[in-house]
């Protein structure tokens, strides 16, 4: 098992931003049972294109439940332009860093909120036809 | 914060009546046991007195006892040891899907170096079928090794009967009693093994030490060479503190070992009973036919190092088969090879009790577990997805 440090212990233990969203407008989900990650993400979108709300539920290790958890703060008031620059390294930064053997398996949350976000998009561009 | 040690399979804490005894050795008797002055004189008697308690625990002679830094070791020498003796009869070496990774890794290597090896299969409970490994034998099989007792199930294995097979066959018969050794009664002849490992830091015993006893007339070859220690099967100056620790440790572990059992299987009835009460919690390999302190669960929609880490803030010490936990990204080959699924499998948990534990110790893990399950399930997108249908936008 890996060593972690303080920050990622605390995120774990106080996981941000649980849950699931009624009616979301982006809902993302990366990772497969396989490899013993998934992690799911639900955003609001306000007119501005800005994320209002995040949710995440995870099935994972200690840094799959961390970085999902980072990644919401990290995302909350950005537009979705800007969640998109965001990526899997930035999220493990701000973490303080991950072992490196979770840098490969358990660190994708970035991922999942780029997909909440295309789907977004995707709903979005369907309402606009 | 309390602390309580559920892994007694991964490592032991040493006896204290170990550690009396080998203390003398690092300073007022630390001489190298092949020197011929009375410092010498007295590590070789210490070490003689050792190796004369494990042949008497296993019911071997003192010459079939070398001395290696632990189960990985004996492993090596055993597997590598035969290869080489008897490379010229044939390249075919059989084990089963379930082995530690000492023994594994070692046919798996051998596999890239020209031998060939059949990995036989378990059934759910992680047995491996006598038939098949009689099945499996071909005219230039040269060895067989399958564990005594697995270090994730505690699955028992047919050690004598698949023994009598080999016999039968002309063919060397190593297992790997690493985890039964103190667990259960161990006798060489009984199994009727040609060679068998052993680790003393899993029977209350120091770190980096170990045996293989090899069966008087074994073809073997050492795999490293220079002094004359260990009759040359293990040259290096005896690290004769950690043989006289093992000594000790081995000649405790195997004295009443029935009775101290029995109460370890009380602990185990009540830990799996209160393990199976919580929803949707699933007991891994056999109900009975398992090594006295074993339980392996696996606790759906969660998974394995997740609950470790919740379980190490309340104090509370196990380990798991899943990915996260096995340094790559399968998870456990033995919880694979019993036909576990993949997320049976991440979400697998491993508490392993000893002689120091208590009733109301497993009574304190049984009040802790079912938030930290209830908190990680909620928190799961398999969970929430159980009932209804999965989120489609
Ligand atoms: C079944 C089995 N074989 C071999 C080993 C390796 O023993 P050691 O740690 O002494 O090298 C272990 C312990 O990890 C084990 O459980």
């Amino acid at each position: 098992m890996s060593v972690y440090n303080e920050k990622v212990l605390e995120h774990f233990q106080n996981p941000r931003n649980v849950g699931t969203m009624e009616n979301a407008d982006g809902v993302g989900e990366v990772g497969n049972i396989n490899c013993g990650d998934i992690m799911r993400i639900y955003i609001k979108v306000d007119g501005d294109e800005r994320i209002t709300d995040i949710k995440f539920q995870t099935f994972g290790c200690g840094a799959a439940v961390a970085t999902s958890s980072m990644v919401t703060e990290l995302a909350i008031g950005k537009t979705v332009d800007e969640a998109l620059i965001m990526n899997n390294k930035d999220v493990a930064e701000s973490l303080g860093g991950l072992p490196p053997i979770k840098m490969h398996c358990s660190n994708l949350a970035a991922d999942a909120l780029h997909a909440a976000v295309k789907n977004y998009r995707e709903k979005r561009a369907l309402h606009q036809r | 914060m309390r602390r309580i040690y559920l892994d007694h399979a991964a490592t032991t804490p040493v006896n204290p009546e170990v550690i009396a005894a080998m203390l003398p050795y690092f300073h007022n008797n630390f001489g190298n046991p092949s020197s011929v002055h009375g410092f010498g004189r007295e590590a070789r008697k210490a070490v003689d007195e050792a190796r004369e308690k494990v042949a008497k625990a296993i019911g071997a002679d003192v010459r079939e006892i070398v001395f290696t830094s632990g189960g990985t070791e004996a492993d090596n020498l055993a597997i590598q040891g035969i290869v080489l003796a008897k490379q010229d009869k044939g390249k075919h070496i059989v084990t089963s899907a379930i082995e530690h990774h000492a023994v594994i890794d070692t046919c798996g290597f051998l596999g890239t170096q020209g031998f060939e090896v059949t990995y036989l299969p378990v059934d759910e409970y992680g047995l491996v079928t006598p038939a098949d490994v009689l099945a499996a034998i071909r005219p230039d099989t040269i060895l067989i090794t399958i564990m005594h007792a697995n270090n994730e199930m505690g699955t028992v294995q047919p050690i004598a009967e698949i023994g009598k097979i080999a016999r039968a066959h002309g063919i060397t018969f190593h297992t790997d009693a690493v985890q039964s050794i103190g667990s259960i009664p161990v006798d060489v002849n009984e199994l009727n093994v040609d060679l068998l490992s052993l680790s003393a830091h899993k029977f209350y015993g120091p770190k980096g030490i170990g045996v293989l006893y090899i069966r008087k007339g074994t073809k073997i070859k050492p795999v490293t060479h220079g002094g004359g220690q260990e009759r040359k099967y293990r040259p290096g100056t005896e690290n004769h503190a950690s043989i006289v620790g093992l000594g000790k440790a081995i000649e405790l572990a195997t004295t009443n070992l029935v009775e101290k059992q029995s109460k370890i299987r009380m602990l185990r009835h009540r830990l799996i009973a209160g393990l199976l009460a919580i929803p949707e919690v699933k007991l891994n390999g056999h109900p009975e036919q398992r090594l006295s302190g074993n339980v392996n669960v696996s606790i759906r929609y969660v998974e394995g190092e997740s609950l470790i880490l919740s379980l190490d803030m309340k104090g509370v010490a196990v380990s798991s088969g899943s990915a996260c936990t096995s340094g790559s990204l399968d998870p456990s080959h033995v919880l694979l090879a019993m036909g576990l699924s993949h997320e049976e499998a991440h979400g697998s948990l491993r508490l392993t009790l000893g002689h120091d534990n208590t009733e109301e110790e497993v009574d304190y893990v049984l009040s802790v577990l079912p938030e930290i399950i209830e908190r990680l399930r909620k928190m799961s997108p398999l969970y929430s997805q159980r009932y209804s249908i999965p989120v489609r936008t």
